[in-house]
């Protein structure tokens, strides 16, 4: 644990959430019955699978579904790594760890590689997982047809039917309209060839991460009380016309100032001068590989916002 | 005014009563029934022309139609005509799918020769049937398109169904199909709600036609359209339905739009069909009252 996120724990935990947390935010019974929804979920990857959420010591919305698939997963032998946005360090980040280590136990994590469960809101970390982890991902809203239809009886009978042309219509009016999908985040993916699925907010750049990955992701909604996931090795491909490829995000000639990788997520902050200054969206893996390492962790606390 | 309607049908050289050769037409019905309320055998009695009413006196259920047989060939028009309340758009609407019959039997065939009994199908394999081999065209455009999606966009629609992949050939098929239908390539992609009545018909007709249907189901196309508007749209579906090899069912009140496009005809009234024959010798020749009744308005 760097000393800056461990002060920063303390100072928002107190703002945010009052004194120690409570060790029964959520009970046995609670994570069995997550438990049993995470089995359906993987057993048929894709599928969304109702559980019932939770209140929570954080508000729906704030990463309440994350919270209780994190909390159903881990054991007290197991580290955990959350992340905002790709930092650890942000008060949303930092409240939701110290509720997960006061529940369960268990070890506070921020190197990807040495993490059991990462949860993370809107970021897949830039070190490839590995077989025995597992992502949280935290979903707003879980279902990829809304928007493309209103009805839910609808949504689901498109869903049971593998009857997705609406999507692939709202896909090609997206073309006709602005020359590309404009999907930047949350972009529509079709999981071992039978369920679309919303990725939640990750950008476009984390897409590919998803398919064949060596981790168990987990995705869950606490405020619509779904649980969908993909199980390690699955098929996860973005909804794509053959003839217009699927691109990720890429600004040519973008660096990161403090690391120097052209090859991560970078964030683009607008400078005085009007120029733009690159920074890697995933705080940790950027204090790991810049030049000298031990001289940085002053400056990594500016570029959490 | 003595033959029998049976006889009647097969002077027409439309047979009815005596089992279809199944290869022969695109979609072959016997008695199609479709109840609202009490399905039982007591809702029958007491409904239909003879009684001058669709409601059982026994139950209360509607009747909509019952007993009603039909046959249509490939590359042929069948026209079904009636007044509203009269179980034209229910039998329409039981052969789409989009409500299940109470009784009855359809056979459908088609371009490939395959066979199936619609009437056995799920709802889910019925859909499937609505994706390339049944097509309809509503006299509610809202019921057939997409109003916030633009003309191309809904005629992508069946062809992503179908599995269409590539965008490219996606916009070049949609392009034919509204040059087809006379849209304005230049309007193709805005969206349909701001079309006029007659131009949304025609989206909806390039809509039907984009997997090449073996049966295309027509309800009122040009009903609530300015006459000289319909006009318009009626020439475009007469030269199509001559230029495909289509099974096409034409349901209207109106006998002008009947005279335009078909060929055979069945005249319901109450949820049954009363007269059945070729359209321009039951034009001349109207043996029922009711045909009478409505030919004579028609000319009127
Ligand atoms: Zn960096």
């Amino acid at each position: 644990m760097t000393t800056l996120s461990a002060e920063l724990t303390e100072r928002s935990v107190e703002q945010l959430a009052g004194d120690a947390a409570p060790r029964d935010i959520f009970d046995e019974l609670s994570k069995r019955a997550v438990r049993r929804a995470l089995l359906t979920a993987i057993a048929v990857p894709g599928y969304q699978v109702p559980f019932s959420s939770r209140e929570m010591p954080v508000a729906r919305g704030w990463g309440s579904g994350g919270l209780q698939a994190t909390l159903a997963l881990i054991g007290a032998d197991d580290n955990v790594k959350v992340i905002d946005q790709g930092e650890d360090a942000g008060v949303n980040a930092t409240n939701l760890r110290r509720l997960i280590v006061g529940n369960a136990g268990c070890g506070e994590e921020t190197e990807t590689g040495l993490a059991d469960v990462i949860q993370s809101r809107h970021r897949i970390p830039e070190e490839p997982l590995k077989d025995g982890q597992t992502l949280v991902l935290q979903v707003p809203v879980p279902e990829p047809l809304r928007g493309v239809v209103g009805s839910m009886d609808e949504q689901r009978r498109m869903h049971a039917e593998g009857d997705y042309a609406k999507m692939w219509v709202r896909l090609y009016e997206d073309i006709v309209r602005n020359g590309v999908v404009s999907h930047s985040a949350d972009y529509p993916c079709l999981v071992n060839g039978r369920y679309v699925i919303a990725p939640s907010p990750i950008p476009r750049f984390d897409v590919p991460k998803l398919n064949d990955s060596e981790a168990l992701v987990v995705l869950s909604a606490g405020r619509e009380k779904r649980i969908y996931a993909i199980p390690p090795h699955t098929r996860v491909e973005p909804l794509t016309f053959e003839d217009v490829p699927f691109t990720v995000e890429h600004t040519e000639g973008a660096a990161c100032v403090f690391c120097g990788s052209d090859d991560t997520y970078l964030i683009g902050v607008p400078e005085e001068d009007g120029t733009t200054r690159w920074v890697c969206s995933d705080t940790d893996w950027c204090s790991r590989h810049r030049p000298d390492d031990d001289t940085e962790t002053e400056t990594e606390g500016e570029v959490s916002r | 005014m003595s033959l029998t309607l049976h006889e009647r049908a097969q002077y027409a050289g439309a047979p009815l009563a005596s089992p279809a050769p199944a290869p022969a037409w695109t979609l072959s019905v016997r008695g199609l029934g479709k109840i609202y309320g009490d399905t039982s055998e007591e809702s029958i009695a007491g409904t239909g022309p003879e009684f001058g009413t669709a409601v059982s006196p026994n139950t209360g259920a509607i009747v909509a139609a019952w007993g009603v047989d039909l046959d249509v060939a490939p590359g042929e028009a069948l026209g079904v005509i009636g007044e509203s309340g009269s179980g034209k758009s229910t039998v329409l609407r039981c052969i789409a799918g989009d409500e299940p019959a109470t009784a009855g039997e359809m056979l459908f065939t088609d371009h490939g020769g395959s066979t199936e009994r619609l009437d056995q199908l799920s709802p889910t394999e019925r859909r499937r049937m609505r994706i390339s081999d049944i097509s309809v065209v509503y006299q509610d455009p809202a019921l057939g398109l997409t109003m916030d999606v633009s003309a191309g966009g809904n005629v992508a629609d069946p062809l992503t169904a179908a599995g269409w992949r590539n965008f490219g050939r996606i916009r070049s098929r949609a392009t034919e199909l509204l040059q087809r239908t006379e849209v304005p390539i230049a309007r193709m992609d805005h969206p349909v709600k701001a079309f006029s009545g007659g131009m949304k018909q025609r989206v909806q007709i390039a809509k039907s036609l984009a997997n090449d249907p073996s049966l295309l189901l027509l309800d009122e196309p040009t009903t609530g359209l300015d006459a000289s508007v319909a006009a318009g749209v009626l020439d475009l579906m007469r030269g199509l339905l001559e230029e495909t090899n289509v099974a096409a069912i034409v349901v209207s009140h109106d006998f002008s739009v009947i005279e335009m496009l078909t060929t055979r005809v069945i005249v319901m009234q109450h949820g049954r069909v009363v007269e059945a024959g070729l359209t321009d010798q039951l034009l001349e020749d109207p043996q029922h009252p009711y045909s009478q009744q409505l030919v004579a308005a028609a000319r009127g």
